[in-house]
């Protein structure tokens, strides 16, 4: 008979090893998921995972990596403060959209000046449009008691439309051609966040990554907020004697990780995609989630994960060009990690005992 | 702008279809919830039926048959829940979420060859004499079997909850797992059993949008309405009958919206389109002082040590 028995300590080895056994399990079950849909599955996953990185055209998708790697980076770093202490903002979508429209709503009111100190203001600005949008769902939860999974995530669709509105209106380019969307940050040297060493990706955003995933990693090892995080999380009601502040905290993670999503949306919208549109946000503030659980809500485990959730979406998109494997196929690839993420996360803190239980 | 151009008897009737979806959901995660458990993962679920229901009424020409798979395909999605909560003693909000996300993409992934189909469609029911009459013609006698099934459904729910032993085996296990247990009641079981109810309830959902509500096949058609059942469940307090009266409220508002969309009022699309979701964040907050009829276990998993 085999049962389950719950270990007395997690176990860290384990901890180290399901996200590589959860990637392994998805490339599988991607791999016959692939060729369900016709296509050859080895050639899907080399295309996915290798192609990127050491292919013909690798010259190219190389810097991709860090454009598309730095807002998952920012915003799940965020998430995971939060996500430690069982505060669950699932909202960072709308922050992300949020930080975006005010970071290039606040340029675009200097329009056409040239000055150095537009772009700091753009990503104050962007921050705190993000730290704004996640202090609702924070401020509702400490007065009202209201759950901000459901008020979080309400307010994605909320920010969606007003990104409707605002790209339909008043951020719309006066010179568009009554096309929508917001005039082009690029072509703005003020305002652009342009590649810091060009061909490489390397923008601001990804400095702003890896300066998050320091700052967190200090704050979780070395700072008390870090300290009363992690308690909050183990052992709540250890850290209800220890005197924690429950509405300090929970402003502290939500608003600490929407200023990161907004910061994410606001670098996105300077630089790779460059301008306010309908169709502006991607999902990275979904994806992000995974990304935190994928990297054990670390700070370094998050930076790993979310190279290589970049990595399945620049992976995807060539799969979709060559293979005509279809764009959502990449989505569900996602959810499946995170799925099997979870399941083997079984064996970090049980151990699967075979035979008899002795009798007590 | 012409306010007169909205007839409130096409109103409430049409404000009926919009609620079953919600209400058909929103019941689903009630049972589900009342067990102890909290899915996060409706509006995957829902998105999950859907599609099935769509593409299986599309390929077979019967809109009933639609719905049977799209229960099916919802409750098939909530198993994979179940084991990673119920087995893999996995965290319920994160195995949620990751539900969705990935019924989301399951779901965009089924859809792409059903995108502008016309589904078959489903007869409304007519009663002569009764189906005729001026104004309660229409609102209560007028509509397609689906929408009576879920107040059907209603019903059923509050009297099993209420007055049978499988009802009270159910509060049970969703106040005190441990007791029940003690108990002897196979806590994983009825848990199990619960959450496959609420995946085939919010599949039924979820078809009821493809296939009556809109109908047609769009991705991400669900458009956070799993979402608004979960806020249902607590603005109903866990009560099968405040679900249904939450579910028409806010039918009401969408429909409501959308007729000032139509008639041209003065506010932006976009704003009146937020409007259901702020009205739920508003509804959650003034609800959510009380938290007493919450089932005690909720959201906690059950590990037994022996």
């Amino acid at each position: 008979m085999i049962r389950l028995e719950k270990r007395p300590q997690p176990s860290r080895a384990w901890s180290m090893a399901t996200p590589l056994v959860a990637v392994l399990a998805t490339m599988l079950f991607g791999g016959l998921l692939f060729a369900a849909l016709g296509k050859p599955p080895v050639e899907a996953i080399r295309t996915i995972f290798w192609e990127p990185l050491f292919g013909e055209f690798s010259f190219y998708y190389r810097p991709q990596l860090l454009v598309k790697g730095a807002p998952l980076v920012l915003i799940a770093i965020g998430l995971s403060l939060g996500f430690r202490a069982g505060i669950w903002n699932i909202g960072a979508e709308g922050q992300y959209i949020m930080g975006a429209i005010f970071g290039a709503g606040a340029g675009l009111a200097f329009y056409p000046l040239e000055a150095f100190y537009i772009f700091p203001i753009m990503v104050i600005a962007g921050a705190f449009g993000g730290w704004l949008w996640a202090m609702i769902p924070a401020v509702l939860k400490t007065r009202f008691g209201t759950n901000e999974i459901l008020v979080s995530l309400m307010l994605v669709y909320v920010a969606e439309q007003f990104l409707a509105s605002v790209s339909l209106g008043l951020l719309k380019n006066p010179e568009g051609f009554g096309f929508p969307g917001s005039r082009n940050l690029q072509s703005w040297d003020a305002a652009h966040n342009a590649e810091l060493i060009a061909g490489t990706g390397m923008h601001w955003g990804v400095v702003a990554a890896l300066i998050a995933v320091i700052f967190a990693y200090v704050l979780l090892n070395r700072h008390m907020t870090g300290y009363h995080i992690r308690l909050t999380g183990e052992a709540p009601r250890a850290a209800k004697f220890a005197g924690v502040n429950p509405t300090r905290l929970v402003l502290f993670c939500l608003g600490t990780s929407g200023a990161l999503a907004g910061l994410a949306g606001m670098f996105e919208v300077s630089g790779p995609s460059g301008q306010i549109s309908i169709d502006f946000n991607v999902g990275y503030g979904f994806t992000a989630i995974i990304v935190a659980f994928l990297g054990r809500l670390h700070p370094v485990g998050i930076l790993l994960a979310g190279g290589l959730m970049a990595l399945t979406y620049i992976g995807g998109d060539i799969a979709q060009s060559n293979l005509q494997l279809p764009a959502a196929a990449i989505q569900v690839f996602q959810g499946m990690l995170l799925f099997f993420l979870l399941a083997f996360d079984l064996l970090t803190n049980f151990r699967i005992a075979i035979g008899k239980p002795e009798v007590a | 702008m012409d306010l007169s151009a909205i007839n409130p008897v096409l109103l409430i009737a049409s404000l009926m279809v919009a609620a079953t979806p919600l209400l058909l959901a929103a019941i689903g995660e009630l049972v589900v919830e009342k067990s102890g458990v909290l899915n996060l993962g409706v509006e995957g679920m829902m998105i999950t039926g859907a599609i099935a229901g769509f593409a299986v009424a599309v390929e077979s020409g019967s809109p009933l048959l639609g719905f049977v798979a799209a229960a099916i395909a919802g409750a098939a999605l909530s198993v994979l829940f179940a084991i990673l909560t119920q087995f893999a003693q996995a965290n319920q909000v994160a195995s949620g979420l990751s539900l969705t996300l990935f019924g989301l993409g399951l779901s965009a992934l089924l859809g792409q060859s059903y995108v502008g189909v016309k589904p078959p469609q489903m007869g409304d029911i007519h009663i002569p004499v009764l189906s005729d009459l001026p104004v309660v013609g229409p609102i209560l006698f007028g509509h397609d079997i689906i929408l009576y099934f879920g107040i059907v459904l209603t019903a059923a729910v509050w009297w099993v909850l209420k007055y049978s032993r499988l009802g009270l085996v159910l509060r049970a296990v969703g106040e005190n797992h441990d007791a029940a247990h003690a108990l002897g009641y196979k806590v994983l079981k009825i848990r199990l059993m619960a959450i496959m109810f609420g995946g085939a309830c919010a599949g039924l959902g979820g078809a009821y949008i493809s296939l009556i509500r809109v109908p047609q096949w769009t991705e991400g058609m669900t458009a956070g309405i799993g979402w608004i059942a979960l806020a249902l469940v607590v603005f109903a307090s866990w009560k099968p009958w405040r679900a249904l009266l939450g579910a028409y409220l806010f039918g009401g508002v969408t429909v409501v919206q959308l007729n000032l969309q139509a008639a041209g009022v003065a506010i932006p699309v976009e704003y009146l389109a937020m409007s259901p979701y702020l009205i739920t964040i508003i509804v959650l907050v003034i609800l959510s002082a009380d938290k007493s009829s919450a089932p005690a276990s909720l959201g906690r998993n059950f590990h037994a040590s022996r």
